[in-house]
């Protein structure tokens, strides 16, 4: 499975990252078109934090003893075994926020224009780099592959 | 090996499916007095209100026993222990031989002694089969009094109030969801609820239930300690739950409120294991076992009583008071000890803005977090949950904990550090 890794001392705080996550995770897939007039307007799911001089970004972690799919009360967060990444299922989950109690990185967001219920990152498993990763201009996100 | 476990909700389920990893072969017996075990319990409110139909209620599909090779007998008590010939007799007689035993057997609701509780229309709202009754009666701009502003009763009243019933909550403490929110909170969601038309009654119980004068077996209303008399078709007990331990009174096996059990989730009795809302479980921030009838807490536990049950050690890292709700869609996360009593012991750290309703309140001891309240900005919950659970010294945080513009990177380096090489701990298995 594939991980991303996140060296802060590279990190330039653009926010490109957001920027691309939240197109990838849009309808069109244009950037013009998410941004301006896509309803419901979509939700990066990678959160750029900053504490000056200190910035990086944080997606899922994808735990290998993930705390949010212990604490999930509807059967919508789950650890896939085989990919290895956690899932969440918009259509299962209830929004009541227990997986954000107990998710230490803030990796879980409130999709309060979309769905209603909770968003976070998916890896982009579609694509063969995560869109964040992909459009980090300074190397400060990484995807590697470990086992 | 035979694994028994009674009771298949989050508890027994998180159960099933450590012994699983560990052991593919060994049998496992699952008995369940409900017929379908492994719906979220919390859901019933969305079930009553029509958000959620049973099939979204599914915490694991159809397939989940088969898939784990577990032999379910549904519809069937356990109604005795046997620890001597170690075996659970069934309300048919069965007698189930085990190695090792697992009681998942959760909560049953408070019902005080109250007159004319056996009337028509009286309901208490733990199980899928109190929500399918109270569906089956309910109707628009019929009036029910819900017993208890705790979470069920909270939970209760909102599924109510959509399906159009005049609700009024009576609460015997001076606040809603007193255990868990202190003034400040609960007045925001006391706001939220009388803006849905929910009539809150605070300082009063219900002392007797009255019947028709045409037919005294249907409820006609009810009498609150005051004299003061509502009328009501549906009156619903919503005070809370106590563990069910009828199964071991009188066995060998130590309670107290609940089964006690150690941080393996093992009884005083070899090879018998307890969790969920049955036991007492420990407490991290009290450093002591109580009964925390809580979903994370009950499936944490049943995870770790199957590992160790298929003789994989895990610990239980401990739980306390962790409730995230969002009731009359007010977001709120409440964790530990958030109404402290010693003031001299405790450093309270205070936001308030109330006009965007938002509301951060951390409590410390000794420079470490022990709990903490958040209204209507909620994300950076995790975090402070982690700073609790490892009891990291935040003197140099501070009021930065509770400001606007807190995130991960206002953490000192060797934390961010630590947290992103070694993962959150707040995990049963050793890395
Ligand atoms: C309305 C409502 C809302 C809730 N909301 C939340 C929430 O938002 N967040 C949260 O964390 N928690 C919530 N809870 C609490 C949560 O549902 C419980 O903590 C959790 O279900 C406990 O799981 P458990 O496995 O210990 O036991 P339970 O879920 O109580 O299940 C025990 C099972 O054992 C069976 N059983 C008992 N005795 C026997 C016997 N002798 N033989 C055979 N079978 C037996 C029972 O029939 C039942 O199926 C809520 C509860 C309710 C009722």
């Amino acid at each position: 499975m594939r991980r991303i890794l996140v060296f802060e001392e590279y990190c330039i705080g653009c926010g490109l990252c957001e920027v691309y996550c939240r197109v990838q995770h849009s309808q069109s897939k244009d950037l013009i078109k998410a941004y301006n007039r896509e309803q419901p307007k979509p939700l990066s799911r990678v959160k750029l934090v900053k504490a000056k001089p200190v910035s990086f970004a944080v997606q899922c972690r994808h735990c290998k003893d993930p705390p949010c799919v212990t604490a999930c009360l509807s059967g919508a967060m789950r650890r896939d075994n085989d990919s290895g990444l956690v899932v969440h299922d918009p259509d299962k989950c209830i929004g009541c926020w227990t997986c954000i109690m107990v998710c230490p990185y803030t990796a879980i967001s409130i999709n309060v224009l979309g769905s209603g219920v909770v968003a976070k990152c998916d890896l982009c498993s579609t694509l063969d780099t995560p869109a964040c990763v992909a459009n980090c201009p300074n190397e400060a996100l990484v995807c590697e592959e470990v086992l | 090996m035979r694994y028994v476990i009674i009771g298949g909700s989050a508890g027994g389920i998180g159960a099933c499916e450590a012994i699983r990893e560990v052991d593919p072969v060994g049998e496992i017996i699952l008995i369940s007095e409900e017929p379908f075990p492994q719906y979220s319990r919390p859901m019933i409110s969305e079930f009553l209100s029509g958000k959620a139909s049973f099939e979204k209620m599914k915490y694991r599909g159809d397939v989940f026993w088969k898939e784990n090779n577990v032999e379910l007998k549904a519809g069937r008590k356990a109604v005795h222990l046997d620890l001597k010939e170690r075996c659970v007799e069934l309300d048919n007689g069965e007698k189930v031989k085990f190695d090792r035993l697992l009681i998942a057997t959760g909560g049953k609701p408070i019902i005080p002694k109250t007159e004319g509780i056996d009337k028509r229309g009286v309901f208490t709202f733990t199980t899928i089969s109190d929500a399918e009754k109270l569906l089956a009666v309910v109707k628009k701009n019929q009036r029910a009094v819900v017993i208890g502003g705790g979470l069920i009763g909270v939970s209760v009243a909102e599924a109510l109030v959509e399906r159009g019933v005049v609700v009024t909550i009576v609460e015997l403490k001076d606040r809603i969801l007193s255990l868990i929110l202190d003034e400040v909170a609960s007045r925001i969601i006391r706001d939220a609820m009388e803006d849905s038309g929910v009539t809150i009654i605070t300082g009063q119980t219900v002392k007797s239930i009255t019947g028709k004068y045409e037919d005294n077996t249907a409820v006609e209303g009810v009498v609150l300690s005051n004299g003061e008399e509502i009328p009501c078709g549906l009156v619903i007990f919503a005070i809370g739950v106590i563990p069910r331990t009828e199964l071991v009174l009188g066995t060998d096996i130590k309670t107290n409120r609940g089964i006690i059990v150690d941080r393996y989730m093992r009884t005083n009795v070899s090879d018998v294991y307890a969790c969920g809302d049955v036991a007492e479980v420990y407490d991290f921030i009290f450093g002591e076992n109580r009964v925390l009838p809580l979903w994370p807490t009950a499936h944490l536990g049943g995870r770790v009583a199957g590992y160790n049950m298929a003789g994989k050690k895990a610990l239980f890292p401990g739980g306390t008071a962790m409730s995230a709700l969002n009731y009359f869609r007010v977001p709120v996360i409440s964790v530990g000890l958030v109404n402290p009593t010693n003031n001299n012991e405790y450093e309270v750290m205070i936001q308030h803005d109330s006009v965007r309703k938002i509301y951060r309140k951390v409590v410390l001891r000794h420079n470490v977090i022990v709990g903490f309240l958040l209204v209507n900005d909620i994300e950076r919950a995790g975090t402070l949950f982690y700073l609790m659970h490892n009891f990291v010294d935040v003197k140099e945080l501070g009021s930065q904990l509770i400001s606007d513009d807190f995130s991960l990177a206002s953490l000192p380096f060797d934390i961010r550090r630590n947290l992103f090489m070694e993962g959150t701990r707040w995990m049963v298995l050793p890395n």
